[in-house]
This record gives C-alpha cells, structure tokens and sequence, in this order.
C-alpha cells in the first residue's frame, strides 16, 4: 500500500480498524556481554481517537516499545515484528523515505526530557517550524507563522517572543510546551508522549498533560502515553496497558485495571504508587531490627560507632530537648553573575523550623523553592546570611574547623541520584566504610566488621561488599548510601530526595527501610522531596516552601487533609491518580 | 557582550606581557652568562676585556631589571632590537619571513579544514559500518606520522619519483604544495579526530533524536542540527591548532629548504641569536593570542548561550538547578 493512498478519505470499513496495530513487535539489544531482549512480545491496537497509557517501571520495555513503532532506537537495537500497522502501511517493512513521511507529519513524539530535547543553537521557532519545512507542508515563511500558532495552542505564553529565544532561555515546563508544538504542528493522526511530564514539578505536570488531553479531544488524535505513574495514566487514559521485563502483563481500562487487576506485578505495581495512596495512610509492616542487632552495630556513641554508650539505641531520652535540631529565621543570599546586573538572590527567606527527635520533617516544594538550599543550610554545606542553626540546643551557624568536622559526624547526607553519589571504581565495602576512615575511627579489621554489619542492616546481602558500586542497581546503591550515612551512628539524617531517582516499587522498598530503621534507632529525618505522595508516606511534620519561604508547616495529617493555604491545596490537587476511577484501592 | 570582548582583549594582553617576561628571564636571568653566548658557541678564548666589551655594547652590565624594562619599552615602539649574527633589526628579519610562512601556514591550515572535517563527517555520516570505523582509524595515524618523515616521503614520491613539485624553494605555486601537506597532515588529523568524536556524542544526543522525530532526512540531521553543536568544541581547539601550525614550519622549512619564520627560528638557535630568539617568541604568542582571540569572538556568533553573558565554562543544557552536590544557583 502506498502512502499517497492512505490520504484518501477513511471508508467506513477502514474507521473501523485500529488506527496502530502492532503484531508480536520483539526488540533485543545487543551489548558486549551477549545480548538484552527489552521488548519481548508485544501486540497492542490503539483506535482512532483513542488514549492508551503504557505503564511499567524501568526497564519494562515501554519506551522502546514507543520508540520501536517510529524506528528510533539505537543502533544497537534489533527488532523484529509481524507488522506494525499505522493506517494501512506496515511500519514494520516501510523504506527509510516512507517512515520519513510518516515521522512528524502522521506521528508525533514528545520526547521524555525537556530540558536536553531541543537544539541548544536553534531558535525555537525554527525549531517548531521544521517538522512544517522537512514535509513541504509550508515554506518557510508560513511555516514561521504557523509556528507561532502552534506554540500558543501548545500553551506557551507570549508564542512570538518565544519563537526568538533560543532554549536555555526557557524553562524546563516552557520547552516541553515547545515539544508538544513540534509534535502537533502537522496535525497528525497519533501523538507518543515518552513520559512527558516525569522531569516536572506536579503543578507544571498536570497543566501539561491537561493540555496534551485538549488537544487530543480537538482534534480526535490518537495519543500514546508512556508513564510510570500509574496514577497519571488512571487520570488520563482509556485504556491502560501494564508492561513488566518485556511483556504485556495486562491489559484493560482505568476501573478494571486499578478496581480488580487479574495480575500479581499489577498488584504490587498499586500498592507500590505512592501517588494511588496519597490519599490515605499505607499500612506498611516495619521490619523493626533485632534489638540485638540494634544494640551491636548502633550501640556505639553518636559519631564514635566504636565507643559504646550508656543508652540503648532508640530508647527516649528525656534529658534532651523535644527538637533535635532548630532553625531559626534562616536567610541565604546568592549574588547574581554580573553579567546579569549583580544583585542578589534571596533563595531561602525567612525559615523557621524544628526536626522533632526521632521522627521526621519534610520540606516539599517545587524546585526552584530553596528546598535543597535550606538543606544546604543545615548541614553546613553553605554560610547562612542570617539566622540561627541549633543541633542539642547548641548554635552551630557559625561552627568552623574543628567544631564543624565534629557535627559532619552528627548529621549525615544521603543524596538524591544514586548513580553520581557513589564512585564507581570503589568497592561496597570501602564507600560504607569511608566515613570511619575519613575520622580515623577503629582499625582496620573494625571496620571492615561494621561495614558487614551496616550492609546487612540495609538488607544487601553480605557477597555486595566486594562489588563496585557501578555494578549495582538503583535501590542496592541507595541502600549503600544509607549505609555509608549510618557509618558514624549519626542523630540526623539529611535525606534529599532519596527515591525520585528509583522506580516505584523499589521507592516503596527504600521507603520502608527508612522508616523501620527510624523506629528501631530513633533517627531524626530532613526529608527534602518535591514528591508530595512520597511524604505523607514518611513524614511526621511538613513544610511547604514555595520561592524560598516556608508559607505552612504542620503536622502529615492536618496538612495533607485539612490544609489552609491555597499553595498547598494546588499542590495536592496536582498529584496525579486524585481523580482515579479505581476507587478501591484508595486508602488500602 | 563589550564587558566580553573587553575582558578577552585584556587577557590577550596579559598572555603576551607573560611570553615576553617568561622568555626574558630563560634568555637573560637564568645561570648562564648572556654575553659569553652572545660572543659565539666556539669562542673559547674570549679574553674577560672582550667579554666586558660585548657587555657593554648589548646593555648588559645595566640591572637585570633596568634591561628588562629598557627591553619592554623598544618592544612596545616595535623595536625588537638588532640581531647578533646579521646586524639588521630583528623586525625586518621576522618582516621579511612572515609571507613565505603565511602562504604555507594559510594553505595548510585550509587544506587540513577541508580533509579533516569531510574526514570526519564522511566517517559518521556512512552507513557503512566498516568503512565508518575505517575512516575513524585514520586520524590517529596521521597524528602519529612524524612530520620530517612524511616530508621526506612527498619529497621521494613527488618531487624525484614523479617531478611534480619544486623539491626546495619558493618559487611558484607549486612549491607551497609540498610543505602545506606536510604542515596539514598533523592538523587535519587532530582536526577529524576531535569533529569525529564530537560529531558521534553529538549524534547520539536527545535533540538529534527530535529530530528525526520530526522526519528529518540524514542530510538535515547532520548538517543543520550536529555539525554546529559539534564544531563548537572543535574550534576551542583551533586555536590551540595555530600554535601547532607555526610550531610545524621550523621542520617543514628546513626540510623543503624555505626561507620563513621557521627557518629564522633554527638558525636563530643554531647561531645563539637571542634578540632574534626573542623576536620570534613575542611574534609566535602575538600570532596565538590573536587567533585564540579571533576564536572566542566568534564562539558566542555560533553558540547563543554565551551570549546571555555567561562564562563559556558552564556546562552547557543544564540550568541552574539547587541539589546538595551541585553548584551555587
């Protein structure tokens, strides 16, 4: 069949068929060791008109199978398929010149990240207008101003100036605007969204996908969803598609799949969305440590493992303050390039809080919100402008030298991105016991003991300690940076969103090792996450900043249920899955 | 943008006060004594009166720092001072040798623009697997190939085996042919091995695959969205090239027996000349500042994000972004 052919007006026959119908699509990718199958068997239809939602944790095979269908994959990639249907042409076989035509003017993809998706040289209405231009479906003058049009309908404030501003001159939620105007510019007949919105703040999120579903309900474009969130393809779908390790697991709308899923990793998928639960607390089982264990590897003093204390580990002590550590009317200041016009920039204003013993607090905001600074603050990572720090009712704002490297023991940092906090060429056993080698703590035979000892309480096996940290998944290395942040038997753990890099179930499973371990050694927290759904799982008090202020803070509870402020009620508003039709599962 | 043009042209000046006084102190201030060189290598039996003499005549019983500044205000005139072996103004002399240089320099440094970068582009633009990784293999040769040994090949081949070009001299068009290719082949191979590298990275980044996307054909991927992002690293490397360049003519000179700055420079060392020594020094630093100069005036024409005023350091697609390891905002 020709493509020309495929112009002619629908028969009614032919409305009737799926617009994209895959058959058995299989992709392996070949590596050096031998040879990964990413896409194992997979057959998938999606009408005309219709919204399908793929979802599936890392690895599932749901972008390549997105990006199978327009053959975008590295080269790396061998894929085999029956046939991939699109309107009557078997992408599958199709020459190069006919996906060419087909990419962009019939089938449009939003790329996954914004921020490194455009052409940091090109202007964005070039950019825009080029999808137009390569098609010969306008020159170059009209496509200019179509261009311009499919911005603004893409949702982009201002779409002339815009169009003469270069990339970097927009922000993250802007250039995936400008993404959804390349994809749409040529109106065409299906839309793959790659995990559209997954590098945005939730409030971005959701005016994005809203605007994605407008358009879709305009003009009857078929769209493609590719998510990890269940929660945004209950939201936003008619049919959702679970993928896991390759394969189709099931398959059905928003209220079968969520209301009674048939499959055990749909299931777990549920239980695992922090997003789905957001609206009531999980029930999960601690596994609180052997009190034994408990005892021996954290009997130590805080900051001296190896010096053993009067007190047991987590037993209350009354002695001390009901905070841990306080901050008080925290100001920072960055001054601006001067190349920019100088001046300064108050990233954090104003913040007042106090991290109750033994429990946690979470600082949510978007970014840009001085979340991460104020963290910055706290450990003494940066100078405050003003303000006081107290730890034990001690000031520390002004801690230096020898004082200072005293308190690196007390509170430690566990980062946000697993693969860039630990050196790869470094073996397990070294990075968990780094900290007890910077402070020259015990001998040698002690810490490679409690290095053991530490990988075990974070549920690693014991064969992890001669492994590189490169040769670890995702949540085996955050449970190594647990591990190392626990070396110094520290009071207060900074954790900066120590799950937004991992998947959901393996964020659930991290999760849970947080909390079992704050209830059996009484570790204070400062969670820093942008993730609302994730704190209400694990906090006990919440702030909420927003550009640098802290507008409320309280305790999970009354914020989540019962808050005042409108930022806060925009922002959980935003969290996706609020809306979904499986009501079932809310509050499990 | 003039605070960045403003800020480059003062670190011009600064590299070149810098080459002057480095080569100041090698030449004059270390161990060694300026006017025994100055009476010649084989001068053994210059009598202490003798040596007095030649002091006196070149300034050198003044303070070292009296001659330095002496020496700095001639050169900020222009005057470079007078060579030893020949008595003319070391001015002329380099005067004289910069155009036989610059034909050889200009048509090797154009000859190396246009092999390397289609060597490069050819060898990711294949389809052709093989012939790709072929195409890869070859510019680390031609960096391996010392330069004397491959002027002495295109001699053998084509100026006595086949008498194509003049072996020796400048006379005609056609004696630049030999030197240029031997002056290219280093730079042009430097010049594929980093747009080759850069044009695979490039390649492989998120942006290119919006592109295709789009349905952008193979000519569009690589000539409107890689090549710009790829030649930017490239031409950093530019200008690092001249200074390659004008380092190569004093074996291509000698070899293809061609007056120019290369030759004026051997035979300057050979005759211990320090004045013209010198002059050649301050001639080479003002040739790499200005081309690394004329490098970053045009960088921000081809990259838009050094024109907002921002350091050419900052990583280039990543906004400023708070997390606890990273920078300040």
């Amino acid at each position: 069949m020709s493509i020309d052919l495929a112009h002619t007006p629908a028969t009614a026959a032919r409305a009737a068929e799926p617009l994209l119908d895959i058959r058995h699509l299989a992709v392996r990718y070949r590596t050096n060791d031998g040879h990964i199958d990413a896409v194992r068997d997979v057959s998938l239809t999606i009408g005309r008109g219709e919204k399908v939602a793929i979802v599936g944790e890392s690895g599932s095979g749901k972008s390549t199978t997105a990006h199978a269908i327009v053959h975008l994959l590295p080269n790396a990639a061998e894929t085999h398929a029956d046939s991939i249907l699109f309107d009557g042409i078997d992408l599958a076989t199709a020459s190069r010149a006919q996906l060419r035509r087909v990419r962009g003017a019939r089938i449009g993809l939003v790329p996954q990240d914004p921020i490194v998706s455009l052409n940091p040289v090109k202007k964005i209405g070039a950019q825009v207008a080029e999808t137009l231009i390569v098609h010969g479906l306008a020159d170059r003058k009209s496509a200019a101003y179509r261009a311009v049009d499919a911005l603004e309908k893409a949702g982009l404030p201002e779409p002339e100036l815009r169009a003469q501003q270069y990339p970097h001159e927009l922000s993250g939620g802007m250039r995936q605007r400008v993404l959804i105007a390349i994809a749409i510019i040529a109106s065409p007949e299906l839309i793959i969204a790659d995990e559209p919105t997954s590098a945005l703040d939730v409030t971005v999120q959701r005016q994005i996908l809203d605007h994605i579903d407008l358009l879709a309900a305009e003009t009857g474009t078929s769209v493609l969803l590719i998510t990890h969130d269940l929660g945004v393809a209950a939201d936003r779908a008619d049919r959702i598609v679970v993928m896991n390790q390759g394969e189709i697991v099931e398959q059905g709308t928003p209220a079968e799949v969520l209301g009674s899923p048939t499959h055990a990793y749909t299931r777990a998928l549920i239980a695992a969305a922090p997003s789905l639960n957001a609206a009531g607390q999980v029930e999960r089982v601690l596994e609180v440590l052997d009190p034994d264990v408990a005892a021996r590897v954290f009997g130590g003093r805080a900051g001296e493992p190896f010096v053993a204390r009067s007190r047991l580990p987590g037993a209350a002590d009354a002695t001390l303050a009901p905070a841990v550590l306080s901050a008080r009317n925290l100001v920072k200041d960055f001054a601006l390039p001067r190349a920019s016009g100088g001046g300064t920039q108050r990233a954090v204003d104003d913040v007042s809080f106090d991290i109750p013993r033994g429990q946690t607090f979470a600082l949510v905001g978007e970014s840009g919100s001085g979340k991460s600074t104020t963290a910055r603050l706290v450990l003494r990572l940066a100078e405050a402008t003003s303000g006081t720090i107290e730890l034990d009712g001690r000031d520390i704002t002004r801690a230096s030298g020898a004082e200072l490297r005293g308190l690196r023991r007390r509170i430690q940092l566990v980062h946000q991105n697993p693969y860039a906090s630990l050196n790869p060429r470094l073996t397990v056993e070294q990075i968990v016991a780094d900290p007890l080698v910077a402070f020259g703590l015990g001998s040698r035979a002690d810490r490679r003991r409690r290095a053991a000892e530490l990988v075990d309480v974070v549920a690693l096996p014991r064969t992890a300690l001669g492994r590189r940290a490169s040769e670890l998944s995702g949540g085996q290395r955050q449970r190594v940076a647990i591990a190392r942040a626990l070396a110094l038997n520290p009071d207060l753990l900074v954790l900066d969103e120590p799950v937004s890099a991992l998947d959901v179930s393996i964020q659930a499973q991290i999760l849970g090792l947080l909390s079992s371990l704050q209830s059996s050694l009484g570790l204070s927290y400062l969670f820093i996450s942008h993730d609302l759904a994730v704190v209400r799982q694990i906090a006990h008090r919440v702030g909420v900043m927003r550009l640098g202020e802290l507008v409320e803070t309280g305790d999970v509870e009354q914020v989540f249920s019962a808050s005042a402020h409108p930022y806060t009620r925009a922002l959980l508003d935003a969290i996706p899955g609020a809306h979904a039709s499986g009501a079932p599962v809310i509050g499990r | 943008m003039t605070r960045y043009i403003a800020f480059r042209l003062l670190q011009a000046v600064g590299v070149l006060w810098a080459a002057y006084t480095v080569s100041f102190l090698v030449l004059y201030a270390l161990p060694g004594d300026p006017a025994s060189l100055l009476a010649g290598p084989d001068a053994t039996d210059v009598s202490p009166e003798q040596l007095d003499a030649i002091r006196a005549q070149y300034g050198l019983d003044r303070p070292l720092i009296v001659q330095y500044f002496d020496q700095l205000l001639h050169l900020l005139r222009g005057d470079l001072g007078t060579s030893i072996s020949s008595g003319r103004p070391v001015t002329d002399i380099i005067g004289e040798a910069i155009g036989p240089t610059a034909q050889i320099a200009a048509t090797g440094l154009a000859l190396a623009l246009v092999f390397g970068a289609g060597l490069a582009i050819a060898a990711t633009y294949t389809r052709h697997r093989a012939l790709g990784q072929f195409l890869l293999a070859l510019p680390p040769l031609g960096v391996a190939i010392p330069a004397f040994w491959f002027a002495l090949l295109l001699l053998q081949w084509f100026s006595f085996a086949i008498p194509i070009f003049p072996a020796m001299g400048d006379k005609g068009p056609t004696s630049i042919v030999l030197p240029a290719l031997t002056l290219a082949l280093p730079t042009g191979a430097t010049i594929a091995q980093l747009l080759s590298k850069s044009l695979v990275t490039t390649l492989r980044e998120p942006y290119i695959d919006t592109a295709w996307a789009k349905g952008a054909g193979r000519v569009r991927i690589h000539f409107a969205h890689a090549l710009r992002n790829a030649a930017l690293p490239a031409l950093t490397m530019a200008g690092l090239l001249i200074g390659q360049l004008l380092a190569g003519t004093v074996v291509t000179e000698t070899v293809f027996s061609r007056p120019g700055i290369g030759r004026v420079t051997a035979s300057a060392v050979g005759a211990q000349d320090i004045p013209v020594v010198q002059g050649v020094v301050v001639f080479a630093a003002v040739v790499f500042v200005l081309a690394n100069l004329l490098v970053d005036l045009i960088y921000p024409l081809l990259d838009p994000r050094i024109r907002v005023g921002r350091s050419p350091l900052t990583p280039r697609g990543i906004t400023p972004k708070t997390e606890l390891t990273g920078a300040r905002p």
